[in-house]
């Protein structure tokens, strides 16, 4: 089969479905409610804290009545708006490398144009919350540091330690780590005391995590729709949204009401035999990160060959590791968080680094056909070590995949000649492999 | 007879440093027949847990163009600092075939992917993350510190099968104190009279600590800085300035060997993991719980920490200032992307306070610096005339 072209897609006929364009309505309130908050806040003197989707502490700031704002979430939406490029080189003309993380350039582009954001006005933050869980967040706190000479807590959860290394709940390792980090949910709390001069009330803080046992239980239940064939949602285009809401409202009655539509609409897809992408004929699963400055683009080098992504690790880390199962007991509210925080994000930043078994039951359980290991200039935390992944899923577990490299938010990394000649080879060799097995 | 020069201890020492097969482990091995090597990554590693146990430790800081990259590459992004693919290269190509384990502190998001790469691709080494807390200044780390070094403690006593007792710890303690109080002695002679004791000479000398015993490296250093005392060469009318930009990728030593020329560099950061520890470690009570209070409380400071008590513009004017430096090169390595966003806060700093600073990248493989001469010696010049 020949290459299609983005032209060539086909118009499909849906069976008309009574809850179509729900998830997409509900999403796009709450991102601008989102906005407003964030504008509100600001406007009103109220403090607004920066945190990032892995380890956002929204469980204890949302207890202070804090906005919480999203850097990456707000820098991605600067590429999607196709305005990232000029915000990126303001950054580079202050000095910062074309080298370093697109996402740090483009939130440092908008705050050196005076917080004038596509969607609204990024407010200066109170109080940033970084956690190790990528090390740039920490650098990048630092120049917020610099900039308003606001607090930088370091949030540090010991993550996953190598060879042979799994989380044992009764061990040694386990016990230190979860004392570390139940040491600092009380640090984090006396500081947003401070800056917020309000008490921290441990009723709020019981109610937020129980929004958050229901976000991650939705979650995982979303997910697992798309185990179905056809899967009713792309993981890369939709899964964003997903993503975008799950961060934002985490802890949230309105993250689970939005997840209830989300699984709500996916269901009458299935039900009626819908799938995201019209008579779906590749299973994706998708490691790494999307490029947001050619987002369109991107999926539609995948959609014009009937792929779907059933699956990625991206909605996993990025997810906030709701999709790892996090229960917390709201009889011990402390220690199980701490728990729980190192419990779910040594499994999904373990997963990043050493996903091998990981992806693997992903490709079992999603009925994957090949994996897409998307590298970005941009993300040294997710993309360092995928090419060694991939050729070891490959020679160990007999699972194709294809290396493409690109960027999150910086569009002069895109070349979609080169991009589209790799995932075409991709297809056909998925296709000979297709052919070769029914020939067996 | 007659005394030995600081050339000559110097020269012996390069071309150990400059081997990347680790001759001085090789020995160390064939002395020690059936002995254990535990490598490590930059930044810092506590080496004494390995030397209680017997295990020599070695500090794997990359590697110029003496290693060629041909099988590195294929196993990382293409955007990847050059001392992470060196430091694969090391093993996969076989020239450093030694290890038993290997330890990445988590400094960077590579050094943490690149302990997964070791770990699917040397099935026989034991590829750890040892997990150095990133919120420095919490009363809780040096407690969490300690019970991280207990658990990396037991990996060793694994691997060597042996057991350590903390007798034996307070012994490497002693040992290590020695080194980190002659290597300050060093630096203090760099910084007082940085005429008698080269940038170039200053960092073969140091960079040795992490390629063989350590007893032999406060045996060099001994030997160095008794010849150094000898020396008596005339102050030269430079610059002084603080290099900056060398605590994990190295700058090649010719690119050094440039910047000395045009000025002293009295100050630095080059393999700062091996001086991190400002002062000695005590010799009683909990060994581990004095390394973990001296990693997290009497240390220096660099890009790969964040610790609120050591603001890192304010720690590098103090170093400018301590060291009685006119000027400063701040400096990162291509692709770190905590080396080059430090880059930025420094410049801004030493700008704001008008302290005359030059910015530069540099890789460890490149190998002509003709234009990194001109901006040194312009910089230099410049100053020169202004300070004149």
């Amino acid at each position: 089969m020949t290459s299609p072209t983005k032209h060539e897609r086909r118009i499909v006929i849906r069976p008309p479905l009574s809850l179509a364009g729900t998830t997409r309505d509900e999403n796009r309130t709450l991102i601008r409610d989102w906005w407003a908050d964030l504008d509100a806040a600001e406007n009103e003197g109220r403090p607004v804290a920066n945190v990032f989707v892995m380890g956002s502490m929204a469980e204890i700031l949302r207890t202070f009545d804090m906005p919480i704002s999203f850097p990456e979430m707000t820098s991605l939406q600067t590429a999607v708006r196709g305005r990232s490029l000029e915000y990126i080189t303001t950054a580079e003309d202050a000095g910062y490398s074309p080298d370093i993380c697109g996402y740090v350039k483009a939130d440092v582009g908008v705050h050196l144009q005076g917080g004038d954001h596509p969607m609204g006005h990024l407010p200066k933050p109170s109080l940033v919350v970084a956690t190790n869980l990528c090390n740039t967040y920490i650098k990048w706190g630092e120049i917020w540091e610099r900039m308003y000479e606001c607090p930088v807590f370091v949030f540090d959860i010991p993550g996953w330690r190598g060879s042979g290394f799994e989380t044992k709940k009764g061990s040694g390792t386990f016990r230190d780590d979860v004392r570390y980090v139940e040491a600092q949910i009380h640090e984090l709390i006396a500081l947003a005391e401070e800056v917020t001069g309000r008490r921290f009330d441990i009723d709020e803080f019981r109610e937020t995590l129980g929004h958050v046992n229901e976000l991650s239980r939705l979650f995982q239940e979303v997910l697992e729709l798309n185990q179905h064939r056809p899967a009713p949602f792309n993981a890369l285009t939709e899964g964003i949204n997903l993503m975008g809401i799950v961060n934002a409202y985490r802890g949230s009655p309105k993250g689970t009401h939005f997840l209830e539509t989300a699984k709500a609409e996916f269901e009458e897809r299935i039900a009626n035999g819908v799938g995201a992408v019209p008579d779906e004929r590749f299973r994706l699963l998708l490691v790494g990160t999307a490029c947001y400055s050619n987002f369109r683009d991107f999926a539609g080098l995948f959609e014009d060959w009937q792929g779907v992504f059933a699956h990625s690790d991206y909605m996993s880390f990025a997810g906030g590791a709701l999709d790892r199962g996090i229960v917390y007991d709201l009889d011990r509210p402390f220690e199980s968080m701490a728990e729980q925080m190192v419990l779910s994000t040594q499994e999904a930043m373990g997963g990043m680094f050493w996903g091998q078994d990981w992806l693997t039951e992903v490709v079992r359980d999603w009925d994957v056909d090949g994996i897409v290991f998307h590298g970005v200039k941009s993300c040294r935390t997710v993309s360092t070590g995928l090419p060694d992944e991939r050729e070891w899923l490959l020679r160990h577990r007999d699972i194709p995949g294809l290396f493409i490299q690109s960027d999150l938010v910086d569009p002069r990394l895109w070349s979609e000649a080169q991009l589209k000649n790799r995932i075409d080879a991709f297809f056909e060799s998925l296709e000979s492999r297709r052919a070769a097995g029914a020939r067996r | 007879m007659t005394a030995e020069t600081v050339e000559s201890i110097v020269d012996e020492t390069r071309t150990i440093i400059e081997d990347p097969s680790y001759p001085m482990a090789r020995r160390w091995l064939e002395e020690h027949p059936g002995g254990k090597v535990l490598g490590h990554f930059q930044v810092y590693f506590p080496e004494e847990l390995a030397h209680a146990a017997g295990v020599l430790p070695l500090k794997v800081a990359g590697f110029d163009t003496a290693l060629p990259i041909r099988k590195a590459d294929a196993h990382l992004a293409a955007f990847v600092c050059s001392i992470a693919r060196s430091a694969l290269e090391l093993v996969m190509s076989g020239t450093f075939d030694l290890l038993d384990m290997f330890v990445f502190p988590p400094i960077c998001d590579v050094a943490r992917h690149s302990c997964a790469v070791w770990a699917r691709n040397f099935e026989d080494v034991d590829c750890q993350i040892i997990y150095l807390p990133h919120n420095a200044a919490s009363p809780a780390a040096v407690p969490y510190l300690t019970g991280e070094y207990r658990r990396i403690l037991r990996e060793i006593e694994e691997v060597a099968s042996t057991r350590v007792s903390d007798e034996a710890l307070r012994r490497s303690i002693d040992v290590f104190n020695e080194n980190r109080r002659l290597l300050r002695e060093l630096y203090r002679i760099k910084r007082d009279t940085p005429w008698n004791l080269s940038a170039v000479e200053a960092y073969i000398l140091t960079r040795a600590a992490g390629v063989m015993p350590r007893e032999q490296h406060n045996d060099i250093l001994r030997r160095a800085l008794a010849a150094i005392e000898r020396r008596d060469a005339k102050p030269q009318d430079r610059i002084k300035v603080v290099f900056s930009g060398g605590f994990c990728e190295q700058p090649p030593l010719d690119l050094i060997s440039v910047l000395q020329d045009a000025c002293y560099i009295v100050d630095d950061d080059f393999m700062v993991g091996l001086r991190w520890i400002l002062e000695d470690v005590a010799a009683d009570g909990d060994p581990l719980e004095a390394l973990a209070d001296a990693y997290l409380n009497h240390s220096d400071y660099s890009p790969v920490q964040h610790d609120p008590r050591k603001p890192k513009e304010d720690m590098l004017l103090h170093k400018i200032e301590a060291a009685g430096a006119e000027a400063a090169i701040i400096a990162a390595a291509k692709m770190c992307e905590p080396g080059l966003e430090e880059q930025v806060g420094y410049s801004q700093r030493l700008y704001d306070v008008g302290i005359p600073h030059l910015v530069m990248e540099f890789e460890e493989k490149s190998n002509t610096f003709e234009q990194t001469r001109m901006e040194v010696e312009t910089f230099a010049e410049s100053l020169l005339f202004e300070f004149a």
